[in-house]
């Protein structure tokens, strides 16, 4: 599992000590190597905070301001560092408050561990005071769940938590854990999960199939490549930037998997899907043959199945077997590692150039940026666009940022434009779009990588679903970049109203607060923006400043993204206008 | 791609564990498809559970369930059949009115020509029980029918295959690794 040399190797225990079950708990954090960890007290899980409280030189405890910004932050955490993120919060209305973070992390294949308290053994089933079956409620959003009821079970279960969670196709684990398994007492010796019998993280790859990719790439006169996150969450970035070198194959990805290679490199021609690149989209449906790394055929990604990439020969790259033929046939499945694949395949493909089919992207990339991107990027028209605010940090931060966004168009806007030069750069909210994952998320990712910049971009409809973080950031001080495109609508919603409702802007105007003035009741310096002229200062200012701070950028507010390929249109039907 | 529905038998070997039978049927509730019966069991293999569902579904929806349901942490192994490919039973238990074995003599032979078996007799009720096909049960329970059935049941489908399922090798590769 490529995805644990991230992580500290777990520690084995030497001796056995006899604990309790909640210091069972922090030990077991502590040996898998976790150092801190976001949540939110209550009674339920209060015999863990006790324990959390004697280990604080060891483990550190950040306190949100809701239990969905303690899940959200540890995802942040999770996907800049590839480590696993760990929330934790009381029974009932605390790990309810955790689901959406849950799903948001099954989705988007993310390794996070949630411990929630639970009542006492005695009383499950009887509707005790802040008694909710998070165990039934979570099944269906986590790669696996378990209660425990009694001490003894802490360490096992919490080791094979961890191994579930970032092993193979990464996701969310939830162990909740009864508040008499917190006080009993436990033999306790901890010893790492090392594998599952009934679960195989990482199916062996065929030779046979990668033998048969391999003639169809050989073959090829129009090959392409799509690849997604499987690409950052196997750390193929090398891999993957090798092969295309290797063999002259063109290559988009999709929204979670940008940034695994530079932006700028020749190779890559940008993002596919709704909002993606013309020519990726469109030539998706003039390629011979299309080799799939990481990615899972998303409806976002792919329109109307019925069209797409017909006339190709599809080869998939993906180490979850379930995802295979689930929404595109494929012609050669190689199921298993994403980075074993790409260094095998490598050797098999004859080294390549395909000027011809390469001029077909930069001719369209020409139409495009023609009629969309300049504009965006170098508006002349009165009204600040949300494509000059991601240059001017592009400009200023040189493409070492760690950008994170909330969901909408400012996120649209920020994925086609933000310039990458690292992996692991573009923390978003792909699969499930969740609003409101934003600015949790960069508190998670700033912690986890302090050295790096860290810019949250969010609109103004996102930010207030969970701006109560911001109590989070002025109690730690979190360094977090925050720039607010706010054209007071909820800007996608009323995008798609124009379009495919005559206009009829149902509750998406936001009459909106004072944005600056509640930054500052945090002590969070804030500056907005309103003119062109004084942007680039702004974003100057704002990066320069040691410490947290706020950027109100108030755009055009009735501005839409494009191109856009319309819901259940073919991808080669994307619109320009 | 083939669109036509069958009846398809799904073989699910798992560890024992409480909240699995949760975790499957809620693959199949997110496509809105009925399981129509259902059975859990020990299975050959000592800490091996296995389910048998029965679901009237594409051949193309079944392999991608299938695939979703071994993705499952403690799915071990996970099969689809046809009728064809498996030898296959029902069980059904009928209760019925004591007073008719004495004067209904029809309902012996009955009894007697559908292979059934009588559980038990007292003064009041006896408790017929039946294995067999769906259209065997069926056939019993419509000869029945106009005595006066006081309760009825019948169980899910349960079914060994006529291929072997590898799941004692699966786990002893595991035991070796």
């Amino acid at each position: 599992m490529s995805v644990q040399t991230l992580t500290q190797p777990a520690e084995s225990s030497t001796e056995t000590i006899r604990i309790s079950g909640s210091e069972a708990v922090v030990r077991s954090l502590i040996a898998e190597g976790v150092d801190v960890l976001y949540g939110y007290p209550g009674g339920a899980i209060m015999p863990v905070y006790d324990e959390l409280y004697k280990f604080r030189d060891q483990i550190h405890h950040v306190l949100t301001r809701h239990e969905q910004g303690a899940a959200h932050a540890a995802q942040g955490f999770a996907r800049i560092s590839g480590r696993v993120g760990v929330a934790i919060a009381t029974s009932g209305p605390g790990a309810t408050n955790l689901v959406t973070g849950i799903a948001d992390a099954q989705i988007d294949s993310t390794p996070l561990i949630c411990i929630t308290g639970q009542v006492g053994a005695h009383l499950l089933g009887s509707d005790a005071f802040q008694e909710t079956d998070i165990v039934g409620i979570s099944t269906p959003v986590t790669k696996w769940n378990h209660q425990i009821t009694c001490a003894e079970e802490i360490p096992e279960v919490l080791a094979k938590a961890f191994y579930i969670a970032k092993s193979g196709r990464p996701g969310p684990v939830l162990i909740d854990i009864t508040k008499n398994a917190q006080f009993e007492m436990l033999d306790f010796k901890y010893k790492p999960c090392t594998g599952i019998r009934s679960y195989t993280p990482e199916p062996q790859i065929k030779h046979s199939d990668l033998a048969d990719a391999a003639a169809l790439i050989n073959g090829a006169k129009r090959p392409f490549i799509v690849w997604g996150q499987g690409i950052i969450l196997s750390q193929a970035e090398q891999a993957l930037k090798d092969f295309i070198e290797h063999t002259g194959i063109p290559a988009a990805w999709t929204i979670l998997g940008a940034s695994a290679i530079n932006t700028d490199h020749p190779l890559n021609v940008g993002m596919v899907g709704m909002h993606g690149n013309y020519a990726p989209n469109i030539l998706t449906n003039e390629c011979d043959v299309l080799l799939a790394v990481g990615m899972r055929f998303d409806d976002r990604v792919t329109g109307n199945l019925d069209t797409y990439a017909k006339q190709a020969k599809i080869i998939h790259i993906e180490i979850d077997p379930a995802e295979v033929d689930k929404n595109v046939k494929t012609d050669v499945a190689v199921i298993g590692d994403a980075k074993k694949a790409l260094i095998a395949l490598r050797e098999m493909c004859t080294q390549n150039t395909h000027p011809q089919w390469l001029n077909r992207f930069t001719e369209l990339h020409e139409v495009e940026h023609e009629k969309i991107i300049h504009k965006d990027l170098f508006p002349t028209k009165e009204g600040l666009t949300m494509g000059e605010v991601i240059r001017s940090i592009n400009e200023h931060t040189k493409g070492e940022a760690a950008v994170v966004t909330d969901v909408g168009q400012h996120q649209m806007i920020a994925c086609r434009y933000a310039e990458f030069k690292r992996t692991k750069s573009n923390i978003t909210s792909g699969g499930l779009g969740t609003m409101g994952f934003a600015l949790p998320a960069a508190i998670g990712a700033k912690m986890a990588a302090p050295e790096r910049a860290v810019v949250a971009v969010i609109g103004d409809g996102g930010y207030q679903m969970n701006i109560q973080e911001l109590g989070t950031i002025f109690q730690t001080k979190a360094a977090v970049k925050i720039v607010l495109l706010n054209n007071n609508f909820l800007g996608m919603v009323r995008q798609w109203q124009q379009l495919f409702f005559d206009k009829r802007y149902a509750s998406t105007e936001l009459i909106n607060p004072e944005f600056g003035l509640i930054a500052n009741a945090y002590h969070i310096p804030a500056q907005k923006v309103t003119q062109r002229a004084d942007l680039n200062q702004a974003v100057a200012e704002m990066l320069a400043h040691d410490g947290p701070y706020f950027l109100e950028v108030v755009v055009e507010p009735e501005a839409n993204v494009f191109p856009m390929i319309p819901s259940g249109a073919s991808v080669s039907d994307i619109r320009l206008s | 791609m083939n669109e036509e529905k069958n009846l398809y038998t799904v073989s699910i070997y798992t560890e024992d564990n409480v909240g699995l039978l949760n975790r499957i049927s809620a693959i199949f509730q997110r496509r809105h498809i009925n399981i129509e019966s259902l059975s859990s069991s020990v299975s050959e293999i000592e800490g091996v559970s296995r389910f048998t569902l029965l679901v009237f579904i594409t051949e193309e929806q079944m392999r991608k369930i299938l695939g979703q349901i071994e993705k499952q942490v403690e799915v071990i192994k996970a099969y689809y059949h046809t009728d064809e490919q498996t030898i296959y039973q029902e069980s059904c238990l009928f209760k019925v009115k004591s007073d008719l074995l004495f004067e209904e003599r029809q309902i012996q032979n009955i009894i007697k020509d559908s292979n059934a078996r009588i559980v038990t007799v007292n003064r009041e009720f006896f408790v017929i029980e039946k294995s067999g096909r769906r259209h065997e049960v069926d056939l019993l329970y419509r000869e029945l029918k106009p005595f006066g059935i006081m309760q009825f049941v019948r169980s899910g489908r349960i079914a060994v295959t006529k291929e072997k399922m590898n799941i004692t090798d699966l786990l002893a590769q595991f035991a070796q690794a």
